[in-house]
């Protein structure tokens, strides 16, 4: 009856129901609440950029980026630093990508699904989760004193490797799980072995995934400073490093360094603003490089 | 069983029945799913041997194990007595990969690996050891002719795969298979994806292939197993119903089901 009396209203605004309106609000409501939890993260995202930028672009100059410091950390550049970060990172690329590929295509394409398998892939994905500076004391106890390695450019990137292993293995996983089934009977259907599909057909497919991975694994090694600080870095260096046994300067380290050591905060604040701002450049920049393999190869991809 | 009335040239040489390959009563279960029930059929050289049935009767399972493409699948089981040339494929110490080098598989889905065409059939003869450049290009330029796609795709052999249309695709696949030079091909629905004139290109194909190799078809579509196939076996519930040559089992069946099923009264 209810219904039939609401059809006959002539009105049309007035033939909403209490119910539909209410509907109508909540929905509303829902999608406010969306929008102002995005903006709300953006603004902090450009606040730290904008912040970072107009406090650090001051100092910012050709010989910011290319002079050793000077004159306890108050002049000069932070070109060691940079430097020191290179290193930190591409030892650990070098450490852990072949070690991660390889583990990665083993737990996919041939470790099956038992329950040990399980665990283990369980397990590389919680050491994702576990706090840098638990690495950082890895570290220390196992390259630096028991290895003997010392403080030095070794230990650290052996340590960041480590780090970001288990970011290299998920990320590979993922990117061989997403090769469909259909290359991999192809491949058997003209007599390969596994290891020759493995090899000639669905590493290279997934390559571009596994190096977004890879590059995006490197951007947060490159920014961390927990895993170097008992293993790598140092205050303050007269010299370059030499050799891999050396210790060396880091950006982010150096930005704690300056920020807490020495006697001129007044002239030290702006130099760490733009050590902070040289390495959100350069990890954005990373960023930048795997969002640009991304696209290039979604828009190859064809099956 | 068949009889052979032409005598055919085989490579290498077939028994004196004109046999290339001989089932003998295999069974394949599926974890608990007894899916191929005593199946026995001899597949005649140097002709195209088509098997029908409903859907879920087992042909593909059937034609996965002449080239133990099953052997992928961990809960499949396989028993019974498969012969190539005399050998048993199913023997230990007879590898997969070397079987599936004379005995080629073409996919339901037209299915190219993410290279280029050129790189495409390339791919084949690598991994079976062929390294000189020269005669990989002969081979694949040989192997495309023979698929009768050369003339389409010469000029752009280093484009990818995927700029094929599906037809294309999928007789580049056959390319592929012919370019590792098997005794056997086997198509699994091949033309199950592809347009009328697609497919009608394919057939003209498999009739061609068969002076040089030996062909099994699985196929949904009746009217293809007739205009293109010597021999035809029926599956039905996992069992071979009939086989015999085409032109007998289709306008005089033996089996009651077997007519009931060519007369689209079940299936």
């Amino acid at each position: 009856m209810l219904t039939e009396t609401m059809c006959l209203t002539k009105n049309p605004e007035s033939s909403m129901t209490d119910s539909s309106k209410r509907r109508k609000l909540v929905q509303m409501v829902g999608i406010s609440v969306l929008i102002i939890s995005l903006m709300i993260t953006i603004f902090f995202l450009f606040v730290i950029v904008i912040w970072v930028t107009v406090r650090g672009a001051g100092v910012i100059s050709w010989e910011f980026l290319t002079a050793m410091p000077r004159k306890a950390m108050t002049q000069g550049g932070i070109f060691p630093a940079i430097l020191g970060t290179f290193y930190l990172s591409l030892g650990a690329v070098i450490f852990a990508l072949p070690l991660g590929i390889l583990s990665a295509i083993y737990l996919n394409e041939y470790a099956g699904n038992n329950i040990i398998v399980r665990i283990i892939k369980m397990g590389i994905n919680n050491l994702a989760g576990v706090p840098s500076i638990v690495f950082g004391l890895f570290g220390l106890a196992i390259f630096v004193k028991f290895l003997g390695f010392g403080v030095s450019i070794l230990s650290g990137a052996l340590t960041l490797a480590i780090m970001i292993l288990p970011v290299i293995i998920s990320t590979t996983v993922e990117a061989l799980k997403a090769i469909p089934d259909s290359f991999r009977e192809a491949g058997y259907g003209v007599g390969a072995t596994k290891w020759q599909i493995v090899k000639g057909i669905i590493l290279p497919t997934a390559l571009p995934g596994i190096l977004t991975g890879t590059i995006l694994g490197i951007g947060r090694a490159a920014g961390e400073t927990a895993p170097i600080l008992f293993t790598a870095a140092t205050f303050f260096s007269k010299r370059l490093p030499k050799s891999i046994f050396d210790e060396v300067l880091a950006l982010p380290y150096h930005i704690y360094a300056l920020m807490t050591e020495g006697t001129h905060p007044d002239a030290q604040v702006p130099i760490a603003y733009g050590t902070a701002l040289v390495l959100l450049m350069l990890v954005l920049g990373l960023d930048v490089v795997a969002i640009i393999i991304r696209t290039r190869t979604r828009k190859k991809k064809l099956w | 069983m068949v009889e052979t009335s032409e005598t055919t040239a085989c490579t290498p040489a077939c028994t004196e029945k004109n046999i290339r390959m001989f089932v003998q009563n295999l069974n394949v279960h599926f974890g608990d799913n007894h899916v191929l029930k005593e199946v026995s059929i001899d597949i005649i050289c140097n002709s195209i041997t088509a098997l029908i049935g409903p859907s879920g009767c087992g042909k593909s399972t059937f034609i996965r194990c002449l080239d133990r493409m099953n052997d992928i699948i961990p809960s499949a089981r396989v028993s019974g007595n498969i012969h190539l040339d005399n050998k048993n494929i199913y023997d230990p110490d007879y590898e997969p990969f070397d079987l599936r080098k004379k005995v080629g598989m073409v996919f339901q889905k037209p299915n190219p690996f993410p290279k280029s065409i050129f790189e495409n059939l390339a791919f084949g003869l690598r991994i079976h050891g062929i390294r000189k450049k020269d005669e990989i290009d002969k081979k694949v330029v040989k192997a495309l002719q023979a698929a009768a796609l050369w003339d389409e795709v010469k000029d752009r052999l280093h484009a990818s795969a995927f700029s094929l249309s599906g037809g294309q695709q999928q007789r580049l696949c056959i390319a592929r298979t012919l370019a590792i030079e098997p005794e056997v091909i086997l198509f699994d629905e091949p033309c199950s994806a592809l347009d009328p004139i697609s497919t009608s290109k394919i057939e003209e194909l498999m009739i061609t292939l068969k002076e040089k190799y030996t062909i099994v078809i699985v196929t949904h579509n009746l009217q293809q197993a007739v205009r293109i196939s010597d021999y035809t076996g029926f599956l039905y519930l996992g069992k071979l119903i009939e086989y015999g040559e085409t032109k007998q089992l289709f306008t005089n069946p033996k089996d009651k089901l077997t007519e009931k099923y060519i007369t689209g009264r079940f299936g």
